[in-house]
């Protein structure tokens, strides 16, 4: 790797400087973890290639400064995330994190980064706490979300529509259990009734055991948070049980993203999941990311893909801000902190709270057919200026203990 | 080793030694991150030698014992409170305690059956890591400041491991090399034979998975302190897996190979990485090569090539 060395040796010329110089030149180091092996490698790749697309569009530099970009693999495993993520900081002198895509991924990376101070941007890391209880202050969620700030809506529409009684099938882990919890407090809060909740280990083949028991519970809709190759199962399961059509389908957003649909036929028509992104909206900034990304990789854009992508035109457009300084670690967290984001594919302007992570207007959506025979996720609802607190007060509900499989916030 | 002939291994262990000694010095900051974390999984390999190496037994649990050490320790001073000392002195009590009743159900065993079993005891302990999340976390695992403030840089932990780890493995090859040891290598080698020499082969057994199991927890206990991170991936199969292949690329039966094994894999590991995406196939390709052309292992082939020479 010849870059490598040479990038090493104007790295020992520029030792003999003042700081200050130093601080205004060379490139903007960020160290980029995505899970490029292991069970979620699709969407790293994915993660890796909207980062990439979204820094060559601006030929790879911001405010004059060239963008070095080291990429890592996270092999979806935490110890190796942490491992590289030391490299990338004491190694590659990185100025900046960004990526992992597994919760507890992105929670080791924290962990260390809380010592380090290095600013850390996880646009899909979700663990509700990393920005609520157990927050630090340079990691900040951009163009991300935390676990439990969708589905509120997502529990506020069902009760709209008349929906009394619902059953929730999710992964057992925390991720599921923080969706599964904004939707059920949220739920029972406004009259609503969880009949059961089912919860199923990760990567599981079979779920007709849940199947079986969710035909018969009476509910008026069934709720379903699923990731990867589960949600590709559990939609099919679904429809080939026969519930398809009788039962309404509700799901998280990543059981209809589109790295699970986009290989699959007719049986996800109909599912209703709420999410900041739809990429099936009719405003045309949302649109003409989606054909510049069909155009550029064949495919319709997964979340994953527009939260990297919308993530490093966030980060950017502060580095802009500040003349691409990242030597000053605070300095980029608190301008990040104060940046809007205005460009972004989500044709709208979006800030962050004060805790880090972003207030958006979130989207009800429904898998339908595009112009194309595709299938995708349009909008047909919106709920604007959602926070991660939805209507509680903030200190009162941080007093409330993380959802767990133990604490989904059911009132009865 | 000592049928190796005294002067030559005893060079290369005092090298090896200075060698360690040395790294902080030359090395930067984070280099010696990895010089330490290449320590920590030396000693698990070690840990896992005595049993493959000297008792014949290969085990595929060690990982969950050296974990449950790493899961006890970050426990302690993260949730409980504790001082990190007290925590990694529980955590190699549990590994132990632990140990003792995986030995207890395994000793009786042998060959395949003592692989399976201890395989099946670490995915038990994996399973309770994963499921039980009031208090291991789950998924997400423990995680915070566990380092004692003595020992926050780099180097001044670094030496800590090192004086640790050397003082474990001393114990070891005492423990091998007394009489203790070579009724081991005996039952290795004809269990029948030890058994009518009036040799209670269960509880020599018991006793080394014991000893071997608490080594693996101190081995555990330094990686809380270094990772200041656990969740289940630490106790998973995988990491009992990897244990034995540093034990197996050193060379099995000769302890000392676990240092060589874990130095070679984990700077296989780091530099390949950094070049390529597909390092996993590299590292496999590394190990079908090293498996046909030397299965003996690093020091294994080397000390045979020593002896075909004299």
């Amino acid at each position: 790797m010849l870059r490598r060395h040479l990038l090493g040796a104007a790295a020992i010329g520029t030792l003999a400087r003042p700081a200050l110089l130093r601080a205004q030149e060379g490139p903007i180091r960020i160290g980029l973890m995505a899970p490029l092996t292991g069970v979620v490698a699709s969407g790293g790749r994915e993660m890796v290639d909207d980062f990439n697309w979204y820094l060559s569009q601006r030929n790879n530099e911001i405010a004059g400064r060239k963008v070095e970009v080291m990429v890592e693999d996270d092999g979806s495993n935490p110890d190796t995330a942490l491992q590289k993520a030391r490299r990338l900081v004491e190694q590659g002198r990185a100025g900046l994190l960004f990526g992992n895509l597994l919760a507890n991924t992105g929670l080791a990376v924290a962990n260390y980064v809380k010592g380090t101070g290095t600013p850390y941007f996880i646009p899909i890391i979700a663990a509700d706490d990393l920005t609520q209880r157990g927050r630090i202050k340079n990691v900040v969620r951009v163009a991300g979300y935390s676990a439990s700030q969708t589905t509120r809506p997502l529990a506020d529409w069902a009760l709209k529509q008349g929906y009394r009684k619902i059953a929730t099938v999710s992964q057992d882990y925390a991720f599921g259990h923080e969706q599964c919890g904004g939707l059920a407090q949220t739920f029972t809060e406004g009259g609503g009734q969880i009949a059961a909740q089912f919860w199923h280990p990760i990567n599981t083949a079979d779920f007709s055991p849940y199947l079986g028991q969710l035909a018969n519970s009476g509910v008026d809709a069934i709720f379903t948070m699923q990731t990867g190759a589960d949600g590709t199962r559990f939609i099919q399961q679904y429809a080939s049980f026969g519930l398809k059509g009788q039962i309404p389908l509700l799901g998280s957003m990543n059981a209809t993203d589109q790295s699970v649909i986009r290989t699959m036929g007719p049986e996800v028509e109909g599912i209703v999941t709420a999410a900041h992104f739809a990429e099936g909206s009719d405003n045309p900034t949302v649109q003409a990311f989606v054909r510049g990304h069909v155009a550029r990789f064949g495919t319709i854009p997964s979340l994953y893909g527009f939260s990297m992508y919308s993530g490093a035109m966030w980060v950017a457009e502060a580095l802009e801000k500040i003349n691409g300084r990242t030597d000053d670690p605070n300095l980029l967290i608190d301008t990040v902190l104060k940046t809007d984001l205005v460009g972004s594919p989500l044709g709208r302007a979006v800030r962050l709270d004060d805790l880090g992570n972003p207030i958006y207007d979130i989207q009800i959506r429904k898998v339908v057919r595009n112009a194309e025979g595709k299938f995708w996720n349009a909008p047909m609802a919106s709920y604007p200026e959602v926070s991660q607190f939805w209507k509680y007060d903030q200190a009162t509900y941080l007093r409330q203990p993380p959802y767990s499989r133990n604490f989904q916030g059911i009132r009865r | 080793m000592p049928r190796a002939g005294p002067s030559l291994p005893r060079l290369g262990v005092a090298l090896g030694v200075l060698l360690f000694a040395a790294l902080p010095l030359v090395l930067p900051t984070y280099q010696v991150s990895v010089a330490t974390r290449i320590l920590v999984f030396s000693l698990l390999a070690v840990s896992i030698d005595v049993l493959a190496g000297y008792t014949g037994r290969t085990p595929l649990g060690h990982g969950a014992i050296f974990g449950v050490s790493t899961y006890v320790t970050i426990y302690w001073v993260t949730v409980a409170g504790g001082s990190p000392w007290a925590g990694m002195a529980l955590g190699v009590l549990a590994a132990t305690g632990l140990a003792a009743v995986f030995a207890l159900l395994a000793v009786r065993t042998s060959g395949v059956y003592f692989l399976l079993l201890t395989l099946a005891l670490g995915m038990v302990v994996w399973g309770v890591c994963l499921r039980w999340s009031t208090v291991t976390g789950g998924e997400n695992g423990l995680r915070g400041s566990v380092r004692p403030a003595a020992l926050a840089s780099q180097v001044s932990f670094y030496y800590a491991v090192l004086a640790l780890v050397l003082a474990a493995t001393f114990l070891v090859w005492r423990l091998v090399r007394s009489p203790f040891g070579l009724t081991l290598r005996g039952i290795r080698d004809s269990e029948s034979r030890m058994r009518a020499l009036g040799y209670n082969v269960p509880l020599h057994l018991f006793i080394a998975f014991t000893l071997s199991g608490m080594a693996a927890g101190v081995a555990g206990a330094a990686y809380a302190l270094f990772n200041e991170f656990v969740s289940p991936t630490t106790v998973s199969l995988a990491q009992s897996v990897q244990g034995l292949l540093m034990a197996i690329v050193g060379g099995v039966g000769t302890l000392f190979g676990g240092f060589i094994g874990a130095a070679a894999i984990i700077v296989l590991e780091n530099t390949v990485s950094f070049y390529t995406e597909r390092w996993q196939t590299v590292m496999g390709l590394m190990f079908v090569l090293l498996m046909i052309f030397a299965p003996e292992g690093v020091i294994g082939r080397g000390l045979a090539l020593l002896r075909r020479r004299r």
